[in-house]
């Protein structure tokens, strides 16, 4: 495989004609799915995922009832059809519960749980196409959709990926590059600048970790630039849409109408 | 490089100057989100806000809902718009689940039967509960505190029953009581339901609506509303006419063809104004009632889109 693709040629291009540091195109669709409280389509490239959030509610398990916080539960699934393979996973695929508590453990620090006790928060995601960086698509579109959702959260948490290839670091993996060079995961909450995860599946080689970890990190704070401005629109055109409506017989403030009849 | 779809398309044409937020034109509160000593300390023009955004210092201002305080900042938790009074900042979530207060009028559904509780859905954090001792019993008997009426708790509400209830008080954990000791609060039925953001529903003087087309609301402040059959005056809760045992009573009505031609319609009209985000209110509705019969829409017709934006945008230029 390595023979026949170059990683980064000599003209300094990827395999998909993108710079060392460049990122996929994001495109995030913040609309409305079904009954979910807030839900996200979110791609990075070719890799997509839909992510859908429901809750604080009351928790469906009672043993999973928490009496000082909410609990999070998150269930991923992979569609059969998101490989170039067709191959179904089972719920029960270790792979993909591991996967899910990565996730949960990413967002127990950034989700203000305190404030809902006994409650439940559910996220459900979708991966319904991969090329490379599923879960830093994961965790974003969780973000999204926690933000979309109203829960609140002490900050966004933003992940992106980067590999090196022989001493040249490379951000934003896609399938081809991931197979091929060892690289990691960093989800970083920019306010703060915490780092809520760091996986690495790949050996790495120590001196080539600190350059690789900075550089992901500042993309991270890049990716949150396009996150914030995706739920400030979606916010605007909501409160937009909310002030169009008429208002009701003497209504002088929507919070405090007088109302002249009520048959 | 970078492209963004965030929302669908038809909605752009609201243009975002229009937007005015509720604390803004007056009301009696000392709330001026362009007060003079305002510019400095908070993010000046934008009223709209982020999880994570820095609003203000926390040494000049308190910190209300949806915010909290670190390192010196008043921090904002949730996506919505800041509000002000006084020193206290918060910021109102656009899209979250109900917030119960004491008062609230709310459409529910029974979950659960506990030992002298109802488990109650009402798209809050938790269910809420509905004790025994607080509904009314059929003929207004006085409940005598016996094992009797607990075995017969499900002849009153079973698992799945809609009820109309207001919020009574809170437990310590946030949970909502609820009780329907109103003649007017109890069990539904002859209708249908719908479920909206809660947000669109704004506290109206009554939340019972009675439209003229034959089709009663009752538009509970958590999202949960209740389109139902219109019931004669003379046959309304306090009235001589009302039959006591029909409080509990889990049969509909006969409900002819026109009738719940009308129903459906009101319903179909409330879900094309809330995926809209277009606030609900009786006269909204009535407006939307008009404009559908005027134009001759067949109730099936409401679901297709261009038909919906031909709604939106008379319901939009009649303020």
């Amino acid at each position: 495989m390595a023979s026949r693709v170059e990683i980064l040629n000599d003209g300094g291009f990827r395999s998909d004609g993108r710079k060392q540091y460049e990122l996929r195109d994001i495109v995030i669709d913040l609309s409305q799915q079904g009954s979910a409280d807030g839900s996200v389509v979110l791609s990075h490239g070719l890799t997509q995922v839909s992510a859908s959030v429901f809750g604080p509610r009351e928790a469906k398990m009672r043993s999973q009832t928490l009496h000082d916080r909410a609990n999070i539960n998150i269930e991923v699934t992979f569609a059969p059809f998101s490989m170039g393979e067709r191959r179904k996973r089972s719920r029960n695929d270790k792979r993909v519960l591991d996967f899910a508590s990565t996730i949960k453990a990413t967002f127990e620090p950034a989700i203000q749980t305190k404030l809902y006790p006994r409650s439940q928060i559910d996220i459900y995601i979708n991966v319904l196409q991969q090329d490379g960086g599923v879960l830093q698509a994961c965790i974003n579109a969780t973000t999204l959709a926690l933000a979309a959702a109203g829960i609140p959260l002490l900050d966004f948490v933003c992940a992106v990926t980067g590999g090196v290839q022989s001493a040249s670091p490379l951000l934003d993996l896609t399938t081809l590059e991931e197979n091929d060079v060892p690289h990691l995961t960093v989800a970083v909450m920019p306010r703060t600048g915490n780092i809520t995860l760091l996986t690495m599946e790949t050996r790495l080689h120590v001196d080539r970790f600190e350059e690789i970890f900075q550089l992901v990190t500042s993309a991270g704070h890049v990716l949150h630039k396009e996150m914030k401005a995706a739920i400030k629109d979606r916010t605007r055109t909501l409160v937009a849409a909310m002030s169009v409506a008429p208002k009701a017989v003497g209504e002088k403030d929507p919070l405090y109408s007088e109302r002249m009849d009520d048959s | 490089m970078i492209t963004f779809t965030s929302f669908p398309k038809s909605k752009d044409s609201f243009s975002y100057t229009a937007a005015k937020f509720s604390a803004v034109d007056g009301n009696d509160m000392d709330v001026d989100v362009y007060g003079d000593d305002y510019g400095e300390d908070f993010d000046s023009g934008t009223k709209l806000t982020y999880p994570g955004e820095s609003i203000t210092s926390s040494y000049d201002y308190m910190r209300g809902h949806g915010t909290f305080i670190d390192q010196g900042n008043v921090i904002s938790s949730v996506a919505g718009t800041i509000e002000r009074v006084n020193k206290l900042v918060s910021v109102r979530a656009i899209r979250t689940r109900y917030n119960p207060e004491v008062g609230d009028l709310i459409v529910g559904r029974i979950t659960e039967v506990q030992p002298r509780r109802w488990k109650v859905d009402a798209n809050s954090r938790q269910d809420a509960v509905l004790m025994l001792s607080s509904i009314n019993l059929p003929g207004g008997v006085q409940r005598r505190k016996l094992e009797s009426d607990e075995l017969q708790m499900r002849q009153f509400f079973e698992g799945g029953d809609l009820l109309v209830a207001e919020v009574q008080a809170f437990f310590a954990d946030g949970a909502m009581s609820l009780h329907t000791r109103s003649l007017t609060y109890g069990k539904l039925r002859n209708g249908q339901l719908v479920c909206v953001p809660p947000i669109l529903i704004r506290r109206l003087k009554s939340h019972f609506v009675s439209l003229p087309c034959n089709v009663d609301l009752i538009l509970g402040l958590n999202g949960y509303i209740w389109v139902s059959k219109h019931i004669d005056q003379n046959r309304q809760p306090g009235e001589e006419g009302l039959d006591a045992e029909s409080v509990y009573s889990n049969q509909n009505e006969a409900i002819d063809a026109p009738t719940r031609m009308a129903v459906s319609r009101v319903t179909n009209l409330i879900k094309v104004l809330a995926s809209h985000f277009v606030p609900l209110s009786d006269v909204i509705l009535l407006e939307a009632y008009e404009w559908a019969v005027e134009n001759d829409v067949e109730v099936k017709d409401l679901t297709q889109p261009d038909i919906c934006e031909g709604l939106i945008a008379t319901v939009g230029t009649k303020g």
